[in-house]
């Protein structure tokens, strides 16, 4: 297999290096990549959407239909995770609880489990973890702000680097923050399995939502300008306002999925104890 | 000879992204561990998308976010030789997100197998196959 | 757009690459994989890409490392090759 790989490797390489003979200087402000659509882009956007950030506007609204479908990528993956690796039933294995009272551990293998809910007993790991103050403690202390600083980013997008993915990201990574320092359980009570798929598909129905919502009104699909009609705004705002909407879908997608792809893998689709 | 120093010395970023393509391409096809193929394949990834974002840069220009209602925001004098191409910004960041999501059910497909055959080895798995 | 930095943090780069699918432990690879998505939004955001490298930062040196240290946790540390 490696001399294969090798072969083919090399071959590649070569041919690659090979067409390099034709590109254009690194640079170039002349290059075919920058003199077809994106002046258009660039001298407009400022004119048409009112949004000073032009990634930002060509993402959500020049570009705004390759979005929606990355956004069902998103979905459709966290989707997948949980369809490939979640189970119900538990099997023969054992479960450690803890009495709360005196201390004493003990382990419980079989079908009979005690309620989760119960105020005498808690569930804890098998493998296992010290009692770490100072990691819990601040966790608790960030992710407030971690979280505000994602809704910043969200809300931020159209004059600086950010928008939706990469707030939902940050937010996903917040609950993540929850799930590691303390248990997987606790973060799984905070937010739950029902909500996070409710979540996940929320944000797809949003962004799929005002489209055809703008196609309702009498426009095309995903045209922004026509939520000027219904909403006290002028046509040139209303595409601003269209995009913070269709970033808000994607924010609230990616958020759920991340979470969701996350506690499936880290407790092979058991959801009682991860990392 | 001479046109081929002075090729490289022009061309040299887009030989780098290739060497960084081709260590992504042997790991996916060499490395033995499905592990190391995900990460093969995650290098190849984001090399193709630095070689595509390196295609947008321009000499001496600055990011592509306009400034707001003061100086310079009418048509007329917003010059697009200052501004970075922001094409090739928003083609690629779709890129990562997808990339994301095929690393995740990605790991997820690695664990299902290891649940069944208990190894991640290309061999061992092909060895239990035969086997059953 | 500076070249030496440019040249520098790829060589960086290309190191972590081939680092991280030679070494034999999965969780050294874990980590030396979200070190080289963090160099590859160092040279994003060396090269103009603001909102690339931002993505990229919060993506892959932050979520996908996380989800990789997951999965080599349910499955095995060591590796043949």
């Amino acid at each position: 297999m490696k001399k294969i790989g090798i072969i083919i490797v090399c071959l590649s390489g070569a041919l690659l290096l090979y067409a390099t003979q034709d590109f254009p200087r690194w640079g170039d402000p002349n290059s075919p990549a920058s003199t077809h659509v994106s002046p258009r882009y660039i001298l407009k956007t400022l004119e048409e959407t009112d949004v000073p950030n032009a990634v930002t506007s060509i993402l959500a609204d020049y570009r705004g239909y390759d979005t929606m479908f990355e956004t069902t990528v998103i979905f459709t993956a966290g989707l997948s995770c949980l369809i490939l690796l979640r189970v119900f039933k538990r099997k023969d294995e054992e479960c450690y609880y803890r009495h709360i009272s005196t201390g004493i551990t003990f382990c419980v293998k079989g079908d009979k489990t005690i309620d989760d809910c119960s105020k005498e007993f808690e569930r804890i790991d098998t493998v296992w973890t010290p009692y770490d103050l100072i990691i819990k403690t601040v966790s608790r202390f960030l992710v407030p702000f971690i979280q505000i600083f994602a809704l910043y980013v969200l809300a931020h997008g159209h004059e600086s680097p950010g928008g939706g993915f990469q707030g939902g990201v940050i937010f996903g990574a917040s609950l993540i923050i929850i799930a590691i320092a303390f248990d997987l359980r606790t973060s799984i009570r905070r937010f739950k399995e029902k909500i996070d798929g409710l979540f996940s598909a929320l944000g797809v129905f949003i962004y799929a939502g005002i489209g055809a919502f703008c196609l309702l009104l009498g426009g095309n699909f995903l045209d922004y300008k026509e939520l000027a009609r219904v909403f006290p705004f002028d046509r040139i705002e209303a595409r601003a306002y269209g995009i913070l909407g269709v970033e808000i879908g994607v924010f609230i997608a990616v958020m759920a999925v991340m979470v969701c792809i996350y506690v499936n893998i880290v407790s092979e689709g058991r959801h009682d104890e991860g990392l | 000879m001479e046109a081929l120093i002075h090729h490289i010395v022009a061309n040299y970023n887009y030989w780098l992204y290739i060497i960084l393509m081709m260590i992504g391409l042997y790991a996916m096809i060499a490395k033995n561990n499905l592990i190391k193929k995900l990460v093969g394949m995650n290098i190849f990834q984001t090399a193709i998308i630095l070689f595509y974002v390196s295609i947008g840069c321009k000499k001496g220009a600055t990011i592509p976010i306009l400034p707001e209602h003061g100086e310079g925001t009418a048509e007329h004098l917003i010059k697009v030789a200052d501004y970075i191409n922001p094409l090739p910004h928003v083609l690629m960041l779709t890129a990562i997100v997808v990339s994301v999501s095929t690393f995740g059910v990605a790991l997820a497909i690695a664990l299902k197998i290891y649940q069944r055959y208990q190894t991640l080895e290309e061999d061992e798995i092909l060895m239990r196959l035969r086997e059953r | 757009m500076i070249p030496q930095l440019d040249i520098f943090i790829l060589t960086l780069v290309i190191v972590c690459a081939v680092a991280a699918i030679s070494v034999k432990d999965l969780l050294g690879s874990a980590i030396l994989f979200g070190a080289y998505s963090f160099m590859m939004c160092l040279l994003w955001a060396v090269m103009g890409s603001v909102d690339v490298a931002f993505t990229e930062a919060s993506v892959g040196a932050g979520v996908s490392t996380v989800f990789f240290v997951a999965a080599v946790f349910r499955t095995t540390r060591r590796t043949k090759d």
